[in-house]
């Protein structure tokens, strides 16, 4: 379980996390919504450390993480997956080498392992012809394919997606959300995901939070989400919308 | 003149910031020197990108430098009928000074300048996030081995500068100016000491932390985007120079004060 305690950042005097808790459980797949510049990305470099707090705690398995060192996280990082925005895969390395890199840094599997995973990995995000092909050679959405690949390769125990669709074409994004569940069937890790794709957020959640103003303004499950009469909620799922229907409906509002 | 305050005020806090952030980045280097596994494989791959690929320009520069040197040195020596001393002079000007400085240089403009564009872009692409983000520290994995390549690279490659410069020298002073090529010789080895070679290559290796560090650096600390890509490669080439200039002469002073020649 990741528990987020009164999460604060600042950026320039620009305050994007004001005050954020939340839980995230076991076994589920959260998504995190809210219009673009919100600070999702941010919150969820946070679950692994990658950015620190100003204040409050991230715990992670009842651990807070935030006082920890580069080399003390390290170790924790290592129960984590992540798919980045632009996928980050490394310019140097070929496909396979990316998906590999987990499971060698790991130093516990020898190379005819490493290649059966990685080239499980491969078939599953369906690349296994392109795994000897470099990342400039890819398109928008085999690199997001390799960067899953990479992300749940050496089976995490958690996966971070950050905004898993954005910039392909819906087709390629329904590939996308088609393949996180995939992997949450295949994997059985914890998933957070943050996008503003209302479409992938409905079918790849369990349960949905909305970050509004530095906060957790909403959480609920998608059917909750979807047929809620808060106008800030409605405002944004809906792209627009009415702001005078201001009741809560099913989704608890903090 | 108030006004300038504040700003020199603001630039030598910026100057001691990275100052301050290239001995922490030294440090955390020597603590996972001594902590983590060496990584064999991505050390000589950076050996081979550092060392192997950069002797084509040390070597022209270290020839064309020992040539140029021999037919100015010669022909002013010839006035006072002392063309037998342009041996010695020669070769510990080169070894002493020309060499370990004009290798460095070069190094710092050809793998310095790669380095910060390589890191840089890794940041700017979230390629260091995602080393961080799987457990990997960017310090082990990236700054060691080009540190450790650094380290064996730099000096080999003034030790090769050192002697193409006395060899192309002695052709030029043979050949070009018609000096005994046994006088050129014999005096070169009696006037050069195996001292001034230790000097030499012993500034090399201060020359390599200073390029290796400055340039790792840089690259992890670019700024978003193409522009700040550009502006680190820019400053780890013209800092890793200019820092190189100028400790030279301090470690030459230090050098001779040491072991006096």
């Amino acid at each position: 379980m990741i528990q987020i305690e009164g999460l604060q950042k600042v950026f320039n005097g620009v305050t994007v996390l004001l005050d954020v808790n939340f839980e995230i459980q076991d076994g589920e797949t959260t998504v995190i919504i809210g219009p673009s510049g919100v600070g999702k990305s941010v919150l969820l470099k946070h679950l692994c450390g990658l950015l620190k707090p100003d204040a409050g705690r991230v715990l992670v398995n009842g651990t807070d993480i935030v006082p920890l060192s580069e080399r003390a996280l390290s170790p924790i990082r290592k129960q984590f997956g992540f798919l980045f925005q632009g996928a980050a895969l490394f310019d140097s390395m070929t496909v396979f080498d990316n998906v590999a890199f987990p499971l060698r840094e790991e130093r516990k599997f020898d190379e005819a392992e490493i290649s059966q995973r990685v080239e499980e990995a491969l078939v599953i995000v369906d690349l296994f012809d392109a795994k000897n092909k470099k990342p400039a050679e890819l398109s928008g959405g085999m690199r997001k394919r390799a960067g899953l690949a990479r992300a749940c390769v050496a089976r995490p125990k958690y996966i971070l997606y950050d905004e898993p669709t954005t910039g392909l074409d819906p087709i390629l994004a329904d590939n996308i959300n088609d393949l996180v569940l995939r992997l949450q069937d295949h994997f059985h890790a914890t998933s957070v995901a943050v996008t503003h794709d209302m479409v992938s957020a409905y079918k790849i959640a369990n349960r949905i939070a909305m970050l509004h103003e530095g906060r957790i303004y909403a959480v609920g499950t998608p059917q909750e989400i979807q047929t809620t009469t808060d106008p800030i909620v409605r405002q944004f799922i809906t792209g627009g919308g009415s702001t005078q229907e201001a009741k809560h409906g099913a989704v608890s509002i903090h | 003149m108030i006004a300038v305050l504040p700003r020199f005020k603001a630039f030598l806090m910026a100057q001691l910031e990275q100052l301050g952030g290239i001995l922490l980045l030294l440090l955390d280097i020597v603590k996972t020197l001594f902590s983590q596994r060496p990584r064999w494989r991505e050390t000589t791959d950076q050996i081979c990108k550092i060392g192997w690929q950069s002797q084509a320009v040390v070597l022209i520069t270290g020839a064309f430098t020992g040539m140029v040197f021999t037919v100015q040195t010669g022909l002013q020596f010839h006035k006072v009928k002392m063309d037998t001393a342009v041996g010695p002079v020669v070769s510990i000007a080169m070894i002493r000074e020309l060499a370990p400085v004009l290798t460095a240089l070069m190094v710092a403009g050809r793998v310095g300048a790669a380095i910060a564009a390589e890191l840089g872009t890794m940041k700017v692409t979230e390629q260091l996030d995602a080393l961080r983000a799987m457990g990997t520290s960017p310090v082990d994995y990236l700054v060691l081995p080009r540190f450790v390549a650094m380290l064996v690279a730099l000096p080999l490659l003034t030790a090769e500068a050192m002697a193409f410069g006395i060899l192309s020298g002695s052709v030029v002073a043979v050949k070009m100016l018609g000096i005994d090529g046994a006088y050129f010789w014999s005096n070169m080895i009696k006037f050069t000491a195996a001292n001034d070679v230790v000097g030499g290559l012993v500034k090399s290796v201060f020359f390599a932390v200073f390029i290796a560090l400055i340039a790792c650096y840089k690259g992890f600390n670019a700024r978003e985007g193409a522009e700040g890509v550009g502006r680190a490669t820019t400053q780890a080439v013209v800092v890793s120079s200019l820092t190189v200039l100028i400790a030279n002469f301090f470690i030459a002073v230090l050098y001779n004060a040491i072991s006096p020649p």
